[in-house]
């Protein structure tokens, strides 16, 4: 910003708004962070307080990692997280790619029936899909989630990832296939790389819903075997007795891997918005 | 050897004919030059003779095979494209010999080969650079050594040039002109710009609307150009087109060229006043607002003073001017 469009009241009253919400928007899990940390008493006898040396206490994280498998729900978590986010990039990539590149009959069409998914839920075929699963024998399977996420995931990534694709070059495309590149090899080694920050801004998009999902674990593999991490912290909301410690615990770790993964995809993410608004 | 001919070739995009129906041949060696505004099917057919674009119907043969349905990797051929299309992950080495390594060439001619497109470009010392730190002209001269390499029985110049700067493409052209002489392959070019298809060409292809509408050398198009649109296309400034009926002509129109009309500040064919001058030093373009053939464009070589608002008479060289019937074509 030059000096000449900066004036320091405006500055001000930009940063009030930009702070006031990120306190809003943080406030809810900066409680259960500081919660966690902290004995029974302490989270109901001073919710708002940060831990003191009084009520400092770990005991959420001991019965957390004392109790039930929960590194074995993380994994689950993981594996249907990275799982599906490689086949909805995977997928959505190439679909956008046939869309955007070749012209054939039904083109148009074809590509507003991908994007319709964008506006039904697919929670509203959770009986037909429990069907499916029951008819498939992939009940209580983490393949059961990887596949229900992926088409969860495909309406808006093909939606997205199509319009980015559009803006690649066809010069660099049709150089490929004078140098005899397969459609392949043009896809993989030229467009995929251009298109990566964009791709990165799906990742991001359909990740955190999975991974904070409880629906689909919870009717499709609520075994022991299968659980998720949403589903795992579950173990600890009685009818009569919560255990909050180790909920907000449990809640506290699985912010984690996400953010790893947010951190990860973040700079391409910035890229991707930004893409487009400046040349 | 590189000859090539096109035969009937057509090409609709839905109900949009972009082509209608293009024949033409062209001989080994040849350096070709497609001209005509922008949508006139130019590209379209460049793109059909790369076989990155299927024809609706026709034939395209090089060296007498017909490729209508060989892939563009296969045909022999080569191009260079408007916005360079370098691969950005590859280095000007791999950037070249990216296509001869595809076609399971050697890695000792690709090297031959790459050492001799980079010392004609004068690309050695950039062979190891990524396409990001070069600059345009150089990342157009990677782009001709990628066509080199490939010694293609055709290259194809899709605009080589738009991109460029105006001093950057007087040097490329003046480049392409020297590597056509010294390769002796066929070329063909694609361009809007007439004075690259002048200078550059043995024969000029002048399109518009899907349609040819002359072959010829490029003083063949000047000197005798078939009909308006091509009088008005090739030449720099355009053709004046006057009414036939204001002159007292039979001919629907009359062409005169701004270089062959004169003007005297007291007697001649029209008067009229001058509306605007540019001086360019080398020559002066004057703009005429006259009674009988409206306003006309004047080019005088040299230095000319006028100012606006004086008159003037111009009077149009004997036998530089040309007749066009209703059908806007040349009248013999």
């Amino acid at each position: 910003m030059s000096i000449a469009t900066r004036s320091l009241p405006r500055t001000i009253g930009a940063h009030a708004i930009l702070l006031t919400y990120t306190v809003i928007a943080l406030f809810p899990v900066i409680l259960v962070v500081m919660n966690s940390f902290k004995s029974r008493a302490g989270i109901f006898g001073a919710p708002l307080t940060p831990p003191t040396p009084k009520t400092f206490d770990l005991i959420g994280y001991t019965t957390v990692i004392g109790q039930g498998d929960f590194f074995h729900y993380f994994q689950n978590s993981l594996v249907v997280t990275v799982g599906s986010l490689f086949f909805v990039l995977l997928f959505g990539a190439m679909a956008a790619f046939a869309l955007s590149e070749y012209r054939f009959r039904g083109n148009t069409l074809m590509g507003l029936y991908l994007a319709l998914g964008i506006m039904i839920p697919i929670r509203l075929a959770t009986v037909a899909i429990l069907q499916l699963m029951v008819a498939s024998g992939l009940v209580n399977t983490l393949t059961a989630l990887i596949l229900v996420y992926t088409a969860q995931g495909l309406p808006l990534a093909v939606f997205i990832l199509s319009e980015f694709m559009k803006q690649v070059s066809d010069d660099l495309k049709n150089a490929g296939r004078i140098d005899g590149l397969s459609e392949y090899t043009i896809f993989f080694r030229l467009v995929v790389p251009l298109v990566r920050p964009s791709m990165a801004t799906v990742a991001v998009f359909t990740m955190i819903p999975i991974w904070n999902d409880l629906w689909f674990p919870l009717i499709l593999a609520p075994s022991e075997e299968t659980k998720t991490v949403t589903l795992g912290a579950q173990l600890f909301l009685g009818q009569f007795v919560t255990n909050w410690n180790a909920i907000l615990a449990a809640l506290s770790l699985a912010i984690l891997p996400v953010l790893i993964l947010y951190v990860i995809f973040s700079r391409q993410l910035i890229r991707g918005i930004t893409s487009g608004a400046v040349k | 050897m590189g000859s090539l001919k096109i035969e009937n070739v057509k090409k609709a995009f839905g109900p949009v004919e972009v082509l209608k129906g293009i024949d033409l041949e062209v001989t080994d060696g040849e350096f070709v030059v497609f001209v005509g505004p922008s949508g006139c099917g130019k590209s379209t057919l460049l793109r059909v003779i790369a076989g990155l674009e299927d024809s609706t119907s026709g034939r395209v043969l090089i060296d007498g095979t017909d490729v209508s349905v060989t892939p563009p990797a296969k045909r022999g051929i080569a191009m260079v494209f408007q916005t360079y299309a370098l691969y950005p992950h590859l280095t000007v080495r791999n950037n070249m010999g990216l296509g001869l390594k595809q076609a399971n060439t050697p890695a000792a001619e690709i090297e031959r080969r790459i050492g001799i497109a980079s010392s004609m470009l004068s690309l050695e010392p950039y062979l190891e650079r990524r396409p990001a730190e070069l600059s345009g002209g150089q990342r157009q001269r990677v782009a001709i050594g990628r066509a080199v390499v490939r010694e293609p029985k055709l290259f194809l110049f899709d605009e080589p040039l738009s991109n460029l700067d105006a001093a950057l493409r007087v040097n490329t052209r003046l480049e392409i002109a020297q590597l056509h002489r010294r390769l002796k392959a066929t070329m063909i070019y694609v361009t809007h710009d007439q004075v690259e298809a002048m200078t550059l060409a043995d024969k000029i292809v002048v399109l518009n609307a899907g349609k040819i509408e002359q072959i010829g050398g490029p003083m063949e198009l000047y000197n005798a150009p078939a009909n308006e649109f091509v009088a008005g296309f090739i030449g720099s400034p355009k053709m004046n087109f006057i009414d036939g009926a204001r002159l007292g002509e039979t001919a629907k129109t009359i062409g005169v060229r701004p270089e062959h009309l004169t003007v005297d500040p007291k007697s001649g064919a029209w008067k009229g006043t001058v509306v605007h001058a540019e001086h360019l030093g080398a020559d002066t373009n004057l703009y005429l607002d006259c009674e009988k053939a409206g306003l006309i464009t004047v080019r005088i070589f040299g230095v000319y003073d006028a100012e606006p608002g004086a008159t003037l008479y111009a009077t149009p060289e004997p036998g530089k001017t040309y007749r066009f019937g209703a059908d806007g074509k040349v009248l013999k």
